[in-house]
């Protein structure tokens, strides 16, 4: 493209001071104009066909006249007003009621050149004249003019036509009217015939892009003399919500990192982040192989969000919604409800429905609309077949950022291929963007295959490092301590046969354990016996030696009995029977 | 013409057969030169080329600007040829002849006044 030569055009009308702006409504396009187009200018609007231009000078006038109080005509050489009441419609407007409450005045202005014979001068009286009766007629304070490049083709002498032009322009300055004129991009200039020479104030660029098959709608603010604008290429996109444009590249690193916390929907997974699960406002991404869990752990996380009551959009690449609850339903995941109360929605799409800008710039507007504050994007990584991987970065950067500025928890799962040695590493292109990185891995081992999650990064907490085996039950998902061993990891039925096998020889050593202490108790009770026979024994002995020594005794003082009886009985006198008890009785 | 005056003026000579009559239409904006030359370039057209058998209206559109819109009007002046179809429009002030002539699709008529046309 050329560049436009521009010329310095009608001395400025307004007075001195700030450059005052008119809101257009179309969203993103005030925030890269800062504030919308130059009120009492004219701003050109030019691209090819079917890209945009009428929609926006639409637009521009419905959102005039039902949300800034601003009244517009629109002036259209292209379209029927029958035609431009279905293209309203089809964007949700409804022209015919704004005409009837003289919000809106459309006049079509119809040129038919073989009906047409030029003699002599001419001017554009006429078309003054409409323009201005459909002004006065509802008190416009804003025109769209689409296009006019009509003129040129219905009309001879575009030496006339231009000098009007030009004068149509000053006399819509000099009324004061903020308008929008659209113009066919042209070959060797901006404009095919060069209206750029007369609109100077702010011109802006529309642009549709095939590339791979796939459209991308641009839009590049090229002009805004007075004003602070983004000069970028930025896309935009065209749907049932009417035009919006994307300030990609606005944001910065300045969000606010938050400290709370939002569950993950698995108390194991909460625990093995430190307790709490993600932070809220974080990115996580959850990186596998096909069929590993990715969603199911996705649609956990997005049903625990909306059971508390947060809103969560769901954007599916891969499955369309109603796919994604009846799989989740066999695990015990009940969604339908949650998008019955409007906490979940899922939009589901091919990603060669667009390119990723498109897919960017719907994001933008889906989350703009819903609010939401969790977002999950299964699988970000389909979105690789309409870009390379580093536009997908650069795509995913933004989209994070934007995520970021509005706090919103995003989870993008990641398809990696299983076949690779290390699965990490397709993803580390964009492993600096996300806060937590959660692997589900498959292990591969004694003919069966099973999924090993664990915590790559989780910025800012203290996660577990552990290998936590991942399960999904009809009751959904549970996470399961690994079987670590000396034979390694052990999963699945490996772990259930080693768990088996471990039973039987803890059973064993308890048997064995048991019968020596049955064993012992024997012993025991055997010695006890043993000392008690001895005890027994040694009584028995003791009480021998007690008798005998009695026995010594009794003798001894039954011979002094004995002999005093005996000296009784001999008729010793008690005096000699008393002296001999005193003294030794010498026999 | 003034200010004052009817936005519609009608010149009409019923000299003419019904079947060949031309209606015509000239819009004007205000009183400017080029109006009034328009106006006096299809009058002399008009006597000279279709005597009896023409009705001219000239429209003033800074009196009825509504009409600028129903009938599809851009350019000042236009001539619009109403009847015989089909419709054709004639901008400029019509200071060619022959170029209104082929417009208006009728074989001009030689200096003498004789009607090539019967």
């Amino acid at each position: 493209m050329n560049a436009p030569t521009v010329k310095e055009p009608e001395p400025k009308t307004s007075g001195p001071g700030r450059l005052e702006k008119v809101p257009t409504g179309i969203q993103g396009l005030d925030e890269i104009t800062r504030g919308g187009l130059p009120r009492g200018r004219t701003t050109l609007i030019c691209g090819g066909p079917g890209c945009g231009k009428t929609l926006m000078a639409l637009e521009f006038l419905v959102h005039g006249a039902t949300r800034f109080g601003e009244p517009g005509a629109f002036i259209t050489f292209e379209e029927t007003a029958g035609e431009l009441a279905t293209n309203g419609a089809s964007l949700g407007f409804d022209l015919a009621a704004l005409e009837a409450d003289r919000k809106l005045a459309i006049d079509y202005v119809r040129i038919e050149r073989s009906e047409i014979e030029e003699s002599g001068e001419y001017d554009l009286e006429g078309l003054f004249i409409r323009i201005g009766f459909a002004i006065d007629s509802i008190g416009a304070r804003r025109v769209a003019i689409d296009t006019l490049e009509v003129l040129f083709a219905g009309l001879p002498n575009p030496g006339i036509l231009r000098t009007e032009l030009r004068r149509l322009f000053r006399w819509l300055k000099e009324k004061g009217l903020t308008a929008i004129v659209t113009a066919e991009r042209g070959d060797n200039g901006l404009t095919r015939h060069g209206f750029e020479e007369y609109i100077s104030d702010c011109v802006i660029t529309l642009d549709h892009r095939v590339s791979d098959q796939i459209s991308t709608r641009r839009l590049r603010v090229l002009k805004y003399r007075g004003s602070v604008h983004d000069t970028d290429e930025v896309p935009f996109l065209i749907d049932e919500g009417g035009l919006s444009v994307l300030p990609i590249s606005s944001l910065g690193l300045d969000h606010q990192a938050l400290t709370s916390r939002v569950s993950t929907g698995i108390p194991d997974l909460d625990a093995m982040l430190g307790g709490g699960g993600f932070y809220r406002g974080g990115t996580v991404l959850v990186s596998g192989g096909a069929g590993s869990g990715k969603t199911s752990l996705a649609a956990t996380f997005a049903r625990r969000a909306c059971r508390e009551g947060k809103r969560c959009l769901f954007f599916t690449f891969e499955e369309s919604s109603s796919q994604v609850v009846r799989n989740m339903r066999s695990i015990g995941i009940d969604l339908a409800p949650l998008m019955e109360q409007d906490l979940l929605r899922f939009h589901a799409s091919r990603p060669s429905t667009g390119g990723l800008e498109v897919h960017l710039a719907r994001m933008h507007r889906l989350v703009a609309d819903f609010e939401p504050e969790v977002v999950i994007i299964d699988p970000m990584t389909n979105l690789l077949t309409v870009g390379t991987a580093s536009e997908l970065r650069s795509m995913l950067t933004r989209v994070i950022d934007f995520f970021k500025d509005r706090q919103v928890t995003a989870l993008l799962t990641s398809l990696t291929a299983a076949t690779l040695p290390s699965q990490e590493t397709s993803d580390t292109h964009i492993s600096w963007l996300v806060d937590t990185w959660i692997l589900v891995r498959e292990i591969e081992s004694d003919g069966e295959r099973n999924r090993g999650l664990y915590i790559l990064k989780s910025r800012g907490m203290a996660h577990s490092n552990q290998v936590r085996e991942f399960r999904l039950t009809d009751q959904g998902i549970e996470l399961i301590d690994v079987y670590l061993g000396t034979d390694g990891v052990l999963v699945g039925a490996a772990r259930e046969a080693r768990m088996i096998r471990d039973e039987a020889e803890a059973r064993e050593r308890e048997y064995e354990a048991q019968q020596r202490q049955r064993r012992m108790v024997q012993r025991r009770a055997a010695v006890r016996a043993q000392i008690d026979a001895l005890t027994a024994e040694l009584e028995a002995e003791e009480e021998e030696l007690r008798r005998a020594a009695e026995r010594e005794h009794n003798s001894e003082g039954g011979k002094a009995r004995d002999e005093a009886r005996m000296a009784a009985s001999r008729w010793v006198d008690q005096s000699f029977a008393d002296d001999n008890q005193g003294r030794t009785v010498q026999p | 013409m003034t200010r004052d005056q009817e936005p519609i003026e009608k010149a009409d000579d019923s000299a003419g057969t019904e079947s060949q009559r031309m209606e015509l239409r000239l819009y004007v904006a205000g009183q400017t030169s080029r109006s009034l030359a328009a106006i006096d370039n299809l009058r002399r057209i008009c006597e000279k080329n279709l005597k009896g058998r023409y009705t001219i209206e000239v429209i003033d559109l800074m009196q009825a600007p509504q009409l600028a819109r129903t009938d599809q009007i851009v350019a000042i002046p236009t001539l619009v040829k109403k009847l015989p179809p089909p419709l054709r429009r004639i901008i400029g002030d019509l200071s060619n002849s022959e170029r209104v002539l082929i417009g208006l699709d009728i074989r001009p008529v030689d200096s003498t006044g004789a009607d090539h046309e019967s």
